[in-house]
């Protein structure tokens, strides 16, 4: 249970997926014209995190390690097609407004970002609270820039007029460009106040299994990782090899000791046989001398 | 014919598919630090959007809608645009040793970018055919080109600039495509064939 707390804590703050991983920005940036669809976007990927997670962790010693990435991407593509049709038919109104952006959840990288680096090989509760801390710190993220671009974009948060009259809207931004300049008002932040992200810690992420950080990755980090999995595999072979190597030794050695031992007995049973033969000679020849 | 123009040039500058509807960021604030790389991503992208959309559109019109799969079409794009990276990499390697190596890096990246299943999606919910889906994905890519060879321009120009501290790195880029996408929003006011 405790482990379960800290997971949540840790996707909640620690490691929240949109302050300090930076990951999954698409969505972030798309998604966040408003509060209320901010958190629509967050809770939807949450539940899919949530149950790809169990899924994951349940089957993780079923899928072969070879075909994991696309076993993984049919376990999320799946969820992410069962949650949209729900979304069709109980909240149509979010469906309309998040539109392209539900099946695009499938390739946000958090999901598969979170298969791979947890639930690929923890137990099934812990996973699910990985999901549920993750889900939840990415919710977060978005509200906060969501609650931030409609307030100085439309004056507004959920829908509710909160700033004086006198306050002209600035429609820039709720507009795409508006989102560039709020994640870059936050990163500056991070930057100028030391806080800790994947801008601004060089090579911190590495707990993730791509480094975490989406936004200056170019595939180098991807392939040095895949190198450094083969290589431990590699060294993992060779232990395994000689292993079985001195196990083969010690068998051999272990059969010829047996073997040796066997023929002292029939040595040293000869030996006997000899000796006795020889001591009913000495007491016939005894006799006869007698 | 008008009509398939006027669709390249709202998905190439009207709806950027970066600056306006934010699909393939990875990439685009990722691969942007120096032209050359930028353009051989363009490239690279260019070329898979284009064969994706033709592959997705048929088998989405051949096998999904006639046997009433449709629902099946974002899980069944993941896979399919997935084994296609693959295969063109492995055609390119065998048949075009020269545009492997200019564009080979690139295409194990391009997997992932959300790019190529939000356009395969979009021609779908738009109900493009053949022809208009090949189109729209080639001039939204073109669109991914010319908005990351831009950028990798500006960024290359920034580099002996006089940045405040807490904005160098990531944040001055940000707001580089921020100012990006105002100018690309002055677009919207073209009135095309009107």
């Amino acid at each position: 249970m405790k482990q379960c707390m800290k997971q949540l804590w840790n996707g909640l703050f620690k490691e929240n997926p949109t302050f300090v991983l930076m990951l999954g920005m698409c969505p972030t940036l798309a998604t966040t014209t408003s509060a209320s669809n901010a958190i629509g976007m967050g809770l939807t990927t949450t539940v899919v995190l949530v149950l790809s997670n169990m899924l994951i962790s349940m089957l993780r010693k079923v899928i072969p390690d070879k075909v994991r990435i696309p076993a993984f991407i049919v376990v999320i593509a799946s969820f992410v097609t069962i949650v949209e049709f729900l979304l069709k038919a109980y909240l149509p109104g979010l469906n309309e407004s998040l539109g392209i952006y539900i099946p695009l959840i499938v390739v946000n990288c958090i999901i598969l970002g979170r298969a791979e680096a947890f639930a690929s090989k923890n137990k099934v509760l812990p996973s699910a609270f990985d999901g549920i801390g993750m889900g939840l710190g990415f919710t977060l993220g978005l509200t906060c820039i969501g609650v931030f671009r409609e307030l100085l974009g439309a004056g507004e948060v959920f829908g509710i007029r909160v700033m004086p009259a006198s306050f002209e809207p600035l429609a820039i931004f709720v507009m795409a460009p508006g989102a560039f300049f709020v994640l870059a008002m936050l990163t500056a932040l991070q930057n100028k106040f030391k806080l800790k992200s994947a801008t601004n810690v060089p090579g911190g992420m590495d707990s993730l299994a791509c480094g975490g950080n989406c936004a200056s990755c170019d595939g180098k980090t991807c392939s040095a990782n895949h190198a450094v999995l083969a290589q431990i595999k590699e060294q993992k072979a060779a232990e395994e090899a000689a292993k079985k190597e001195a196990a083969k030794q010690e068998a051999l050695r272990k059969a010829a000791e047996a073997k040796k031992a066997k023929e002292a007995e029939e040595a040293a049973k000869a030996a006997e046989v000899t000796a006795e033969s020889a001591v009913t000679e000495e007491e016939t020849t005894g006799k006869e001398e007698a | 014919m008008k009509e398939l123009l006027l669709i390249a040039l709202g998905s190439a500058l009207v709806n950027n598919v970066v600056l306006s509807q934010f699909l393939g960021l990875c990439p685009f604030l990722g691969v942007s630090k120096k032209i050359k790389t930028a353009a051989g991503m363009g490239a690279a992208v260019i070329f898979v959007i284009t064969i994706a959309s033709a592959v997705t559109s048929l088998i989405y019109d051949g096998i999904l809608v006639r046997f009433d799969l449709d629902y099946l079409k974002t899980i069944v794009f993941i896979l399919v645009i997935a084994a296609l990276v693959q295969l063109v990499e492995m055609v390119l390697k065998k048949t075009s040793p020269a545009l492997y190596s200019a564009l080979g890096v690139y295409l194990p990246l391009i997997t992932t970018n959300c790019a190529v299943l939000g356009i395969a999606l979009t021609n779908v919910q738009n109900g493009y055919g053949l022809l208009t889906s090949v189109v729209n994905g080639f001039a939204t890519a073109a669109g991914f080109a010319i908005s990351i060879i831009i950028l990798a321009g500006i960024r290359e120009r920034m580099e002996h600039s006089d940045i405040p501290k807490a904005f160098q790195g990531m944040p001055i880029v940000l707001i580089a495509a921020g100012l990006m996408a105002i100018a690309f929003s002055g677009f919207a006011g073209l009135q095309i064939g009107g």
